[in-house]
């Protein structure tokens, strides 16, 4: 008998009908996938191609697919609270307390840690390289481990769904209630290894995409001739670099208290559990900025392009983006004004909060002063963006309030706050991840999606988000707190109701995407796009082909000023460009697909999953493999595989026949 | 033609990698850098275990000797220096620190302030 720990086979709950169901369903679509694609003959395929690619446009793509594919399993609990709570007035509604504790948590945890976080390192993953006028980013194999290190903490918080449970703690996993003593369950530890192993995948990122943007640029592309994106992907790679390490220390102790008998935040023997809460904030702000410059950088690019104008105030974006960044760390008390701080830190953290809102109230100008007086073509990207500017604008201002110490008094903990994060963060970073998806969906793939499609999910989530989110603030305004499995006040119940609709009609959003990608698919030869700049664009990436090369760039562009390729675009019309003479293209090196990403991932799921569950022999096990697949990449005899010149010459030649009707 | 100016960042004027050798040679200076350090280290140890100095100054002492340390290791091992090459490492280094001093002091700040304030009164006073 081989030891497993404290794995066997109660750990599977066989009698909670919902949870076998889902994981049925769940089980059913991998085994689906996996035979389809076996069946066709794409394995080797995927492989090759997919799975060990470390360009970085591919790696987007996969991080936005795994985004996508969480924020279904992100939505689902989300319907499933909305249902419980319009019913369980005075009743107890359809799911048992400790299923509906699971829920909350996984919900908070799938959305901030694996929805919002992939769609925004995905979006930068591709575009960023492409920008800054580069072949890919400054380290490309670990840019493909970081991938799959965040597959690693997903498929390990999808799997506490079969195997045992997920953390009751909500997804903050305060202690004292997170210790061994109040949490004794596996549900926590899937919480902190699934995060432990991700953070790292993201911290890696973060050091990769610094790197990147500081060091690898085009000739000629200076800081201030930067695209607004390649700026605030800079900014939350550096809040990245510098809080994703408190959030790892952090779990860490808090393994330490429940793993090996230590007290750092335990009620007794010298733990203090407002340390954890400390510091889990000092992470968890930045961890905000983290999700939304990026967006903001979107927002920027499409409102820009689709204005037919440069941004309104470039520098001031800038300079706005990066104080942002500082101000990121000055504020993260507000999230326990009411847990015993004095008047004086209250009032310090709140008038810093309170401050923030300047820079983005900047930007909010800045993309209006874009869009006044230009000729703003309605298309879904800056449908989103405008959708984001009036729902962002009201969501702050509830922040603003919020950031008054007494007010929070009333307020924290209630589903007003509740109302107040979702109505910053799903048009902040959900429209925003949406705008990115529509605008470079193109470049990534040779044809447009289906334009009506994604107008008609974007009015579903528009109005699907006012009707969940705003009958929660007054629900919140009468009393009711957050994660309640149900209640008794009858009066709150209608408004609940409201609320459920409201997740429908956003499900009725999520449909006309899945139905916009269905429809763009089959019509791709309509939507395709032969010029590589549909929508006449204004950076550098517009001016590669649709899908990009391998190698992005057959030579690297100059880049003389802000807007290179509008620039290059206004030269070309007054100077109508010679017939093309024949080029001397170099070969150019290219870094070699590596499997190491995925087998690094592999083992880190074998020791998370051992370490869950206590099972010592195949944690080791895990690490040695995890140890050996690096010595294999460091001992790598080649490291880049060269494309010749007369391939590169090939694909121009073709491009440009293709390019000209 | 792009290949020389490929890892560099445009704005970023540094020399050419293999004209970088134009100062002191660098043994000189890992050498400085070891005889500073370690007779750093050795004060701080001759520093905590004597008793000519004035007791209550030592830990004081002994958090400048640390701090020079850290000096000494960023000037001499870790390259950072006042040239136009560096201005990218003097800025993350400033960045770094600036976070680390307000993570640490303001975490102190706000755990003081919290026991202070969740202290119970004197007359609910519990003993462990």
């Amino acid at each position: 008998m081989i030891p497993l720990g404290k794995l066997d086979w109660s750990a599977i709950p066989f009698d909670q009908p919902i949870i076998m169901a889902a994981s049925g369903m769940m089980v059913l679509g991998i085994a689906f996938v996996l035979g389809w694609t076996g069946l066709k003959g794409y394995w080797p395929y995927l492989w090759r191609e997919w799975l060990t690619s470390v360009d970085h446009k591919r790696i987007g793509v996969m991080y936005l697919v795994l985004a996508l594919l969480m924020l279904l399993r992100g939505f689902t609990d989300a319907i499933m609270m909305r249902a419980q709570q319009a019913v369980a007035a005075g009743a107890p509604g359809y799911l048992p307390p400790e299923h509906f504790d699971q829920i909350f948590s996984a919900h908070g945890t799938i959305m901030i840690f694996f929805v919002a976080m992939p769609l925004v390192i995905g979006l930068m993953n591709f575009a960023v390289p492409l920008q800054l006028g580069i072949r890919d980013v400054a380290f490309p194999t670990l840019n493909s481990v970081s991938l799959w290190l965040t597959a690693s903490g997903i498929l390990l918080t999808n799997m506490s769904l079969v195997i045992g449970e997920f953390a009751k703690t909500g997804w903050v996993a305060y202690p004292p209630l997170s210790e061994l003593q109040f949490s004794p369950g596996v549900g926590v530890d899937y919480y902190l290894w699934a995060l432990q192993i991700s953070g790292i995948g993201t911290l890696l990122t973060g050091i990769n995409f610094v790197t990147t943007i500081l060091k690898t640029r085009a000739p000629g592309m200076g800081y201030t001739r930067m695209p607004v994106f390649c700026w605030t992907a800079l900014a939350s790679n550096l809040l990245i670099v510098a809080a994703f390490p408190v959030l790892t220390a952090t779990l860490a102790m808090l393994l330490l208290d429940r793993y090996l008998g230590f007290h750092f935040f335990t009620v007794d023997s010298g733990g203090n559990p407002m340390m954890y809460v400390n510091l889990f904030w000092v992470w968890g702000h930045p961890e905000v900025y983290i999700l939304v410059l990026p967006a903001f950088g979107v927002f920027s690019e499409v409102t820009a392009t689709f204005s037919g104008k440069p941004l309104f105030g470039y520098r001031s974006m800038v300079g706005a983006t990066m104080v942002i960044c500082i101000f990121a760390y000055l504020v993260w008390l507000h999230h326990f004004f009411t847990m015993g701080a004095g008047a004086g830190v209250n009032a310090f953290f709140g008038i810093m909060s309170m401050i923030i809102a300047v820079p983005t109230g900047v930007k909010i100008f800045n993309w209006l002063f874009t869009m006044y007086g230009g000729r703003v073509q309605f298309t879904s990207p800056i449908l989103w963006t405008v959708g984001f500017m009036v729902t962002f604008v009201v969501g702050g201002l509830t922040g603003v309030l919020l950031a008054v110490p007494p007010a929070d008094f009333q307020l924290h903990n209630s589903l007003f706050l509740v109302a107040h994060f979702h109505h910053v963060i799903i048009p902040g970073v959900v429209f925003g991840a949406f705008a990115g998806y529509t605008y470079w969906f193109p470049k990534a793939f040779g044809f447009k999606l289906d334009d009506r499609w994604g107008k008609a999910s974007f009015w579903c989530w528009f109005l699907g988000f006012h009707l969940a989110f705003m009958p929660l603030y007054v629900v919140g305004l009468m009393g009711m707190t957050r994660r309640m499995q149900h209640y008794d006040v009858l009066s709150w119940q209608p408004w609940l109701l409201v609320a459920a609709g409201g997740a429908v009609v956003i499900l009725a959003g999520i449909f006309c995407q899945i139905m916009q990608l269905a429809v763009s698919i089959r019509h791709r030869e309509r939507l395709r796009d032969l010029t590589g700049d549909p929508w006449n664009g204004r950076t550098l990436e517009w001016s590669t082909p649709s899908p990009p090369p391998a190698w992005n760039y057959p030579v690297l562009p100059r880049v003389d000023g802000i807007d290179a390729f509008w620039r290059a675009k206004q030269i070309a019309r007054v100077h109508p460009a010679q017939p093309a003479k024949a080029r001397e293209y170099e070969a150019i090196e290219l870094p070699r697909n590596s499997p190491t990403g995925f087998v690094t991932a592999f083992f880190a799921v074998v020791t998370g999953f051992a370490l869950i569950w206590h099972i010592w022999w195949m944690a080791g096990l895990g690490l040695l493999g995890a140890f050996v697949t690096l010595l294999v990449f460091a001992f790598r005899r080649q490291e880049e595989e060269e494309i010749p010149a007369a391939e590169i010459a090939r694909f121009e030649r073709t491009r440009q026949r293709e390019a000209v009707p | 033609m792009t290949d020389t100016s490929y890892d560099r960042a445009p704005g970023d004027q540094s020399v050419p990698l293999d004209e970088e050798e134009s100062g002191p040679s660098s043994i000189l200076i890992y050498s400085i850098g070891l005889v500073l350090s370690l007779g750093l280290t050795a004060t701080s140890f001759w520093a905590a275990n004597t008793n000519l100095l004035w007791g209550p100054g030592v830990p004081l002492g002994l958090v400048v000797l640390a701090v020079a340390q850290m000096g000494i290791h960023l000037v001499f091992f870790l390259h950072i220096t006042t040239g136009p090459d560096n201005t990218n490492n003097v800025l993350a280094l400033a960045f770094g620190t600036l976070i680390v001093t307000v993570v640490v002091s303001g975490s102190l700040v706000i755990m003081t302030n919290l026991n202070d304030n969740l202290m119970p009164p004197a007359g609910m006073q519990m003993r462990h």
